[in-house]
């Protein structure tokens, strides 16, 4: 199992060189993201606006952290399901998106894009909140405050572990994984 | 008659769900640990170790298990020789679930159906109670999260298809979520009764031990087909392929119509969170 540390932003030279299984450790910033905060994105590009943050080169997380206790940086940080964002996630890479982090199989329509537009999908471990929580160095909302838990939050992560899923060339991690070790 | 008063069971509501998001129960923990000397794939076995990590981490740091820390389902068995005083049982049950929620650091994860306006405090609860002898209350509380949840299904087959059905229809589920609700999962299957008491009938297979099979031989040995078929799918921890995909398989089954076969699958994620009193 190759082990990369990579940063964001994300370069397309480095992007093109994960392959899907790699195990990598990331450090940056990444933004949060779910359901009702991509709702607005679309709305917002269908009506011509700016989106709230600049996606180019940058790396969203489907994440609804929990609320945190004081004293901490931010509550249980895991991966919700993807597939609820793949209606909204090629037009983001169309606009330099490169990165997304979640957890469970994208559509036809999301593993093309990323194909087209040298990007990449990344799993952390669903129910792995707590752990993942460690390697947030910092969270600020900076956007849709009204959300609650789907606010859109910068978060600063280090050693933030991680498989890479669908690559640039089109593997799926979900698909080889399974039919490797499938007996039925 | 015996007295129980309400606000002891709004308090008791509230740790127990503050208890369950943040300390996985100890058969899950050595459950998972099992399964860490059996699973094949390194890779398996690395998110194993992961989800053993988490639960030390969110014991010790007092930080939910996972983020989303569920709706609030509670089941409660009300002994007929109780009388509940000092208020509402249905307002103790909400106030209960809003305190824990509020001040165990919870998510607030329930929403209106159609604006996804946010409750704002993860009211209100689902509430099943039943009538029983004596004169206790028995209360368990299972958050339950949204990922495993959405690979539900009640279903009614027809009577013909027999137990094949019920393996077709468990198979089909698994495999339809493949690593969406967080594999190493947990499945529990209702069979009987009519479309709603089979789909309950399912949440309450999942509260049943690890390992504890079905009293009737013939639906303990389904069980044990079905669970291991599920694991020869390849599917795996975090879904990225291994030999634990499934952590157990319990049915629960009721008479039903001579028409009907309902069938109800309801899967739970490995993060299992399950706590309970007797009061």
């Amino acid at each position: 199992m190759e082990i990369r540390r990579i940063g964001t932003p994300l370069v397309e030279e480095e992007i093109v060189r994960l392959r899907s299984g790699d195990k990598v450790l990331l450090r940056g910033y990444v933004y949060t993201a779910r359901d009702a905060a991509h709702k607005r994105f679309a709305n917002a590009l269908a009506a011509g606006e700016a989106l709230p943050l600049d996606v180019s080169g940058q790396i969203i997380y489907y994440c609804g952290p929990s609320p945190s206790r004081p004293g901490r940086i931010i509550g249980a940080a895991g991966p919700t399901t993807s597939s609820r964002m793949d209606v909204y996630a090629p037009t983001l890479l169309s606009i330099g998106l490169k990165g997304m982090i979640g957890k469970g199989k994208r559509s036809e329509a999301v593993r093309g894009a990323i194909v087209r537009h040298n990007a990449v999908y990344f799993g952390a471990t669903g129910g792995a909140g707590a752990l993942l929580s460690c390697n947030v160095l910092s969270y600020e909302i900076v956007a849709y405050a009204d959300l609650g838990p789907e606010a859109v939050a910068r978060l600063y992560v280090r050693d933030f572990p991680l498989f890479v899923i669908n690559d640039s060339l089109g593997n799926d991690l979900y698909e080889t994984g399974r039919n490797k070790y499938r007996t039925a | 008659m015996r007295e129980i008063r309400c606000p002891e069971i709004e308090a008791a509501l509230e740790r127990l769900f503050i208890e369950a998001n943040t300390e996985l129960c100890p058969a899950v923990k050595e459950r998972i640990e099992e399964a860490v000397t059996q699973e094949a794939s390194p890779v398996g076995r690395e998110v194993l170790e992961e989800l053993l990590a988490n639960a030390r981490i969110a014991r010790e740091e007092r930080v939910p298990i996972c983020q989303d820390t569920g709706l609030a389902v509670v089941f409660m068995e009300v002994g007929q020789d109780v009388h509940l005083a000092g208020g509402g049982l249905s307002e103790a049950v909400e106030e209960g679930v809003r305190n824990a929620y509020k001040n165990g650091y919870l998510r607030k994860s329930c929403c209106d159906p159609f604006s996804r306006i946010n409750t704002g405090d993860n009211t209100p609860a689902i509430l099943h109670t039943s009538i029983v002898q004596g004169e206790q209350v028995r209360i368990v509380v299972m958050p339950k999260g949204g990922g495993s949840e959405n690979y539900g299904e009640a279903r009614m087959l027809v009577p013909s298809e027999g137990k094949e059905g019920v393996k077709a229809f468990v198979k089909e589920m698994v495999q339809k979520g493949g690593p969406n609700p967080c594999p190493p999962i947990i499945i529990g299957v209702g069979v009987g009764g009519n479309l709603e008491t089979s789909a309950i009938l399912s949440k309450e297979a999942l509260m049943v031990p690890f390992g504890l099979r079905n009293e009737d031989p013939r639906i303990a040995e389904l069980e044990l087909d079905i669970l291991g078929e599920i694991n020869r799918l390849g599917i795996g921890p975090g879904g990225y392929g291994g030999t634990t995909t499934a952590l157990d398989v319990h049915i629960k089954v009721i008479p039903c119509h001579i028409a009907s076969f309902p069938v109800a699958v309801n899967i739970q994620c490995h993060a299992h969170r399950m706590r309970e009193v007797l009061l």
